[in-house]
């Protein structure tokens, strides 16, 4: 008796509900359907620092700046068409401004960390403007360099307490204070970039991305569009950067290090380009994934990559792409 | 029936690298008037359209947009005076939907100007101007991603972005090449209808039926020169113009 052969059958679920749109509040189960992941995940993000200890919160905080940084490399990079290897110079340019109104004028954390957070968006804005003529990897050569340069001028100057930096900053009130603080700041950039990149000025942003040459021609300037873009990747990261000055209480030339810019990427190669959440759950992933790795010394670098390889070869589309697909597809085995 | 002048090129000048692109060229377009540019491949006639909107630099000459300057501004400024272009090889935003495409002119300043700051809703306002050029609402292909579109609604996305902008010069970069017979026969009475509303239109042509049907007035280019300028019937004759460019046809 031969036997029947079986296929897998995947249906996608019902344009209605994939579209995200108004349609979608037609009933109880679409809503039900759509905000079920969401809540999910924010719960579960929001409820995470009960189950942790004092060093993993720590791990914990440092993974939300790096999603931070994420966010604001795939807007720049997916949404704008700017490849910014320049992560490292937003949390720089925080970090020293906040640290230093810390220790020099004695300002309070809570007070340093905005004033930061616009200050240095300023900065690293003005700092990037020369190159936004460029593009693709010509933009992304050149901002790679300005954390480097950064580095080197605080050297040769010693400026700002030059290769020692500056330690005993002002901490933030308490550890939930510093938890809930990083959490609301990636929740809140999520939601917002996520607005944005559907409104009018995201749909420019995009437009330039595809043709900027087009937008030209519509009669918009597509360097005030860029400009505005990129300061609101500096903002994010900027934040970033004087909130890690004062959850470590330390500014130092390390702030301009090459993690920042390097591992963001990493990040949001893992979680899928252009998802903005999927760069936040992949910094949640690596960041603790590098700790725990701590052990192996400099051969976590190694492990590090090859787990990287292994997404850019099986699943160049992020695992959040991947498991969003499967949640809108239905799976069943058919006989043929 | 002498129209004011609303365009003027006056003896303008591009090289590439010692490649005379555009030598010299002048010509003065009326308000309303449909004109033709025909030349032979590489002979300049995109160059000058990208010397006239700003998105080339020329090295001499001066463009003149209702009596005013325009020599040297950058493309978007030139866009937001109400002169426009659409580009030969066509620049849709792939990754949107067709009718998302028109809400970038629509955000420009010009746009923003003349509706006096309250657009209303302006989804709506991209989706009337896609079905006024030909995209049929009800096969919702409005809604339908630029980048599945087929070539002739893409060559007419082209011309809706530059309506969005409501111009009062368009300049169209060979909007025909490329599109089938019945294709042009869609596209035609389009731009009848442009001509009829005053909007002046500049059109780069290799179809010279389609064009002779709509131009008032054609200019032949050869080798980054001007060698004519008239009405298509003189034109046609010129001698000079048979041997650069119609002749070649003829003996076949």
């Amino acid at each position: 008796m031969p036997k029947t052969a079986r296929r897998k059958k995947r249906l996608d679920r019902s344009v209605k509900v994939r579209t995200e749109g108004l349609y979608a509040l037609t009933s109880w189960s679409e809503i039900t359907y759509l905000l079920l992941p969401r809540l999910v995940l924010i719960m579960g993000l929001l409820s995470l620092p009960f189950f942790l200890d004092m060093y993993w919160q720590r791990v914990l905080c440092a993974a939300g700046i790096y999603g931070l940084l994420a966010l604001g490399f795939d807007f720049l990079a997916e949404f704008v068409g700017l490849v910014c290897l320049g992560g490292a110079f937003f949390i720089g340019a925080g970090g020293y401004i906040s640290g230093l109104l810390n220790a020099y004028l004695g300002l309070s954390p809570l007070v340093c960390i905005p004033i930061a957070t616009v200050a240095g968006a300023v900065i690293s804005t003005l700092v990037l403007v020369p190159a936004l003529r460029l593009r693709g990897i010509y933009f992304a050569i050149v901002s790679f360099m300005f954390p480097l340069f950064a580095v080197y001028i605080i050297v040769a100057l010693s400026a700002f307490g030059g290769t020692e930096g500056i330690s005993a900053l002002d901490n933030l009130p308490n550890q939930w204070v510093e938890v809930y603080l990083i959490l609301a700041a990636v929740l809140v950039s999520l939601f917002l970039l996520r607005r944005l990149v559907d409104e009018d000025m995201g749909l420019i942003l995009r437009a330039i991305k595809d043709n900027d040459q087009a937008v030209k021609a519509s009669g918009i300037s597509i360097t005030t569009y860029k400009i505005r873009a990129v300061f609101i990747a500096a903002l994010i990261g900027c934040f970033g950067g004087a909130y890690l000055t004062h959850l470590y209480g330390w500014l130092g030339i390390s702030l301009f290090g090459m993690d920042f810019s390097i591992l963001p990427i990493a990040a949001t190669v893992m979680g899928g380009m252009g998802t903005l959440a999927g760069g936040v759950l992949g910094a949640l992933l690596l960041t603790p994934l590098s700790e725990a790795l701590r052990g192996f010394g400099q051969l976590r670098v190694v492990l590090y990559c090859f787990i990287l390889l292994l997404f850019i070869v099986y699943k160049p589309e992020g695992f959040l792409s991947y498991f969003q697909r499967k949640y809108h597809q239905f799976e069943l085995w058919e006989e043929v | 029936m002498k129209a004011e002048v609303i365009l003027e090129v006056n003896s303008i000048s591009k090289t590439f690298g010692g490649v005379h692109a555009v030598s010299d060229v002048s010509f003065a377009l009326g308000k309303g008037e449909v004109l033709g540019i025909i030349g032979p491949n590489g002979s300049g006639k995109t160059t000058l359209v990208n010397l006239i909107t700003g998105f080339v630099q020329p090295d001499s000459g001066k463009v003149i947009f209702k009596a005013s300057d325009i020599t040297g501004m950058p493309s978007y400024k030139i866009a937001n005076l109400g002169l426009t272009r659409t580009f030969q090889v066509m620049r849709p935003y792939y990754s949107l939907p067709a009718f998302k495409n028109l809400i970038i002119p629509l955000n420009s300043p010009r746009v923003k100007k003349t509706r006096s700051g309250r657009l209303g809703d302006i989804d709506a306002v991209a989706i009337d101007i896609l079905e006024e050029i030909g995209f049929e609402r009800d096969a919702r292909v409005p809604y339908k991603p630029a980048g599945s579109l087929p070539l002739g609604y893409l060559k007419r996305l082209e011309l809706a972005r530059c309506l969005a902008l409501s111009p009062e010069v368009i300049i169209c970069d060979e909007i025909f090449s490329g599109l089938s017979m019945s294709e042009i026969a869609g596209l035609l009475p389009l731009l009848e209808k442009l001509q009829m509303q005053g909007v002046t239109l500049v059109m780069i042509e290799h179809r010279l039926r389609e064009l002779f049907r709509l131009a008032d007035r054609v200019i032949v280019m050869n080798f980054g020169q001007k060698i004519a300028d008239g009405i298509p019937e003189d034109v046609m004759e010129d001698e000079e113009v048979k041997k650069a460019y119609l002749g070649r046809e003829r003996k076949k």
